[in-house]
């Protein structure tokens, strides 16, 4: 069984800003603890020789040249704001930061 | 106890008993935006001052169906700084988001890196008023995106502390960042702070010559956050960091650090602890105060960027970026300085009115250095100065060594010739266009001179007696009025023989 606890998945769940009730946090857990163990066997199979991957494509370079393509209107670009005063998106304020 | 906030600075130990009883040791990071023409990730225009939000698309903004793709010129210009700042240049590098919930970016993180960063273990030499060489040694320099700009609404003084809301533009969010981060910095002692100033400088001047960012602190091109922390001397154990954000001017990274050593040193003798934290520079009070304490939110579960594939820069790129390395600004001071022959003040003043580049290309034009240097840090750093633009957007090398010409030439005296200048710069033409078309040409005709003279002689009888009695310095009088009568278009020392002469010569 993997070490997935109830507090890390509380613990994470607040630094993603999710809301977890008691219930869904204990079968999160229950759930995260699976992919973990699934994941560890996975591990098994991987040898000493076989390098990390962080994605499945063997592609390196994929570059864009540095030309301007035309941006959203200010329009397009607020639609789907909650709030916004003139051109500008409207947030509230947040005191832990400057 | 003394509190760790102090409200002014009245209450800081000096920062020479500060240095008898701790020993500082600093570290930087300072962040440089490039000026490519589009962002890190996206091709909206990367533009200081555009209309708010013109400058975002779906990627920037983070919403569904956005799909990063890397800029390969900001790529090019992260190695190109890496390579000046003596950097490994890794053979394989990746993106990595770091995450974060704030409304400076709408991802919810910044596309940064972590265990692989571009460029690694370099090193700058940098030397200080006193010829004090210090080497820095650089961590890592890695690629990012900026976030946007917040502005904090209602409150008194428009700081986030009683702020009502913010406004966010995203403009920014995207740009093109490399963040470099040094070494721990030891044994810098009293030098702590010119050391801050004068490798934020380096940086600066570095990015500039390689032409990869604006360079602008101004306008935030380059942005620095230090770190200082004290050990009592005789220890060897690092004492507790604080991170002061965003110090942006040269002057402020030295005020900032030097104060830092003041404030820790004042708690620390007190008996107080030193929180590990974030502190903000107030550049109007000279102080810097408690942001957030390091905590849980700082966990930001950095994982690859999963929408992003590795980088693996060839060496054969590398060494051809190589090859493009410009001069390193401080070899290209030392020579420039002697070819010159300039002294230490007058270099400096080139160098700290950022007209290095301007007084060479007018060298360069034909001017002598030292005619150039007198130009471009007087009479046109002037004007600049009062019409608040950069004194080499008023005139070119070229049109400035074709003044100096003709005042060399004898063809303008000096006062003559700030008049040229301002026909110049109002756009009326080339040096000698302006001095066709204004008629502003010494009158070097002694016929004209003569003229002038005599009926100053004969209209001051006075003085003319004075002068044939060997009272020379009475002739001061008519030649005030013989460059009036030119309109002060003659040489005056020309004048002065001409009247000496003359009060001998007239009836």
């Amino acid at each position: 069984m993997s070490e997935i606890t109830a507090e890390q998945v509380a613990h994470l769940a607040y630094l993603a800003r999710i809301d977890l009730s008691p219930l869904e946090i204990t079968s999160l857990t229950r759930d995260l603890g699976q992919i973990v163990d699934s994941i560890a066997k996975v591990s098994e199979v991987a040898t000493a020789d076989t390098p990390a991957t962080s994605h499945p494509m063997p592609l390196t370079n994929v570059f864009r040249d540095d030309v301007v393509v035309p941006s959203l209107t200010v329009e397009q670009a607020l639609s789907g704001a909650p709030d916004r005063a003139g051109d500008k998106f409207r947030v509230p304020a947040i005191l832990d930061e400057e | 106890m003394p509190n760790a906030e102090m409200k002014n600075r009245a209450e800081l130990m000096d920062f020479d008993t500060a240095l008898e009883l701790f020993e500082p040791v600093l570290g930087f990071e300072v962040h440089v935006e490039l000026n490519t023409k589009t962002k890190m990730f996206c091709g909206c225009a990367n533009e200081f001052g555009s209309g708010a939000n013109t400058n975002t698309c779906p990627t920037c903004l983070g919403l569904p169906g956005g799909l990063p793709q890397v800029n390969k010129k900001a790529i090019e210009s992260s190695i190109r700084l890496g390579l000046a700042l003596g950097c490994e240049i890794a053979e394989h590098s990746r993106f990595a988001r770091k995450n974060y919930f704030y409304p400076d970016t709408a991802k919810n993180f910044q596309t940064s890196q972590y265990d692989d960063p571009i460029c690694h273990d370099g090193s700058i030499t940098i030397e200080l008023e006193s010829g004090r060489l210090v080497t820095v040694e650089i961590e890592r320099a890695h690629m990012e995106d900026d976030a946007g700009k917040l502005t904090h609404m209602g409150g008194a003084t428009g700081r986030i502390q009683g702020a009502d809301y913010s406004l966010v533009d995203y403009n920014r969010g995207g740009v093109p960042l490399v963040e470099i981060v040094t070494q721990m910095i030891e044994g810098a002692e009293h030098d702590a702070p010119e050391i801050g100033k004068t490798y934020v400088a380096a940086i600066r001047e570095i990015a500039k010559a390689l032409g990869v960012s604006n360079a602008r602190m101004e306008e935030g091109n380059v942005r620095c956050d230090a770190n200082v922390s004290l050990r009592p001397r005789g220890s060897n154990v690092l004492g507790t960091r604080t991170e002061t954000k965003n110090v942006n001017s040269l002057r402020s990274v030295e005020r900032a650090v030097r104060y830092e050593i003041q404030r820790q040193a004042t708690v620390l003798a007190g008996g107080g602890t030193i929180t590990q934290e974030t502190r903000h520079w107030h550049e109007d009070t000279g102080i810097t105060s408690a942001g957030r304490p390091k905590s849980d939110a700082d966990d930001y579960r950095y994982f690859p960027e999963p929408d992003l594939l590795p980088m693996a820069p060839s060496r054969e790129w590398v060494e051809e970026l190589r090859l493009t390395l410009p001069e390193p600004p401080a070899a290209r001071r030392k020579r420039l300085q002697a070819a010159w022959g300039f002294a230490n003040l007058e270099f400096q003043d080139v160098v700290n009115s950022d007209l290095l580049d301007a007084v060479e290309a007018t060298v360069a034009a034909g001017a002598s250095a030292q005619a150039a240097r007198k130009w471009w840090t007087g009479e046109i750093a002037r004007l600049a100065n009062a019409a608040g633009v950069a004194a080499d957007s008023l005139v070119t090398p070229a049109q400035l060594a074709a003044l100096i010409e003709l005042v060399e030439a004898g063809t303008l005296t000096d006062r003559l010739a700030r008049q040229v200048l301002e026909g110049v710069i109002a756009g009326e033409g080339t040096p000698a266009e302006v001095v066709d078309s204004r008629g502003l040409a010494v009158v070097s005709d002694d016929g004209a001179l003569i003229g002038a003279i005599d009926a100053a002689l004969l209209g001051q009888p006075d003085v003319l007696a004075k002068i044939r009695d060997g009272k020379v310095q009475a002739a001061g009088a008519v030649i005030g009025a013989v460059m009036k009568a030119m309109r002060g278009q003659a040489d005056a020392a020309r004048v002065r023989e001409l009247v000496l002469e003359r009060a001998q010569a007239i009836e």
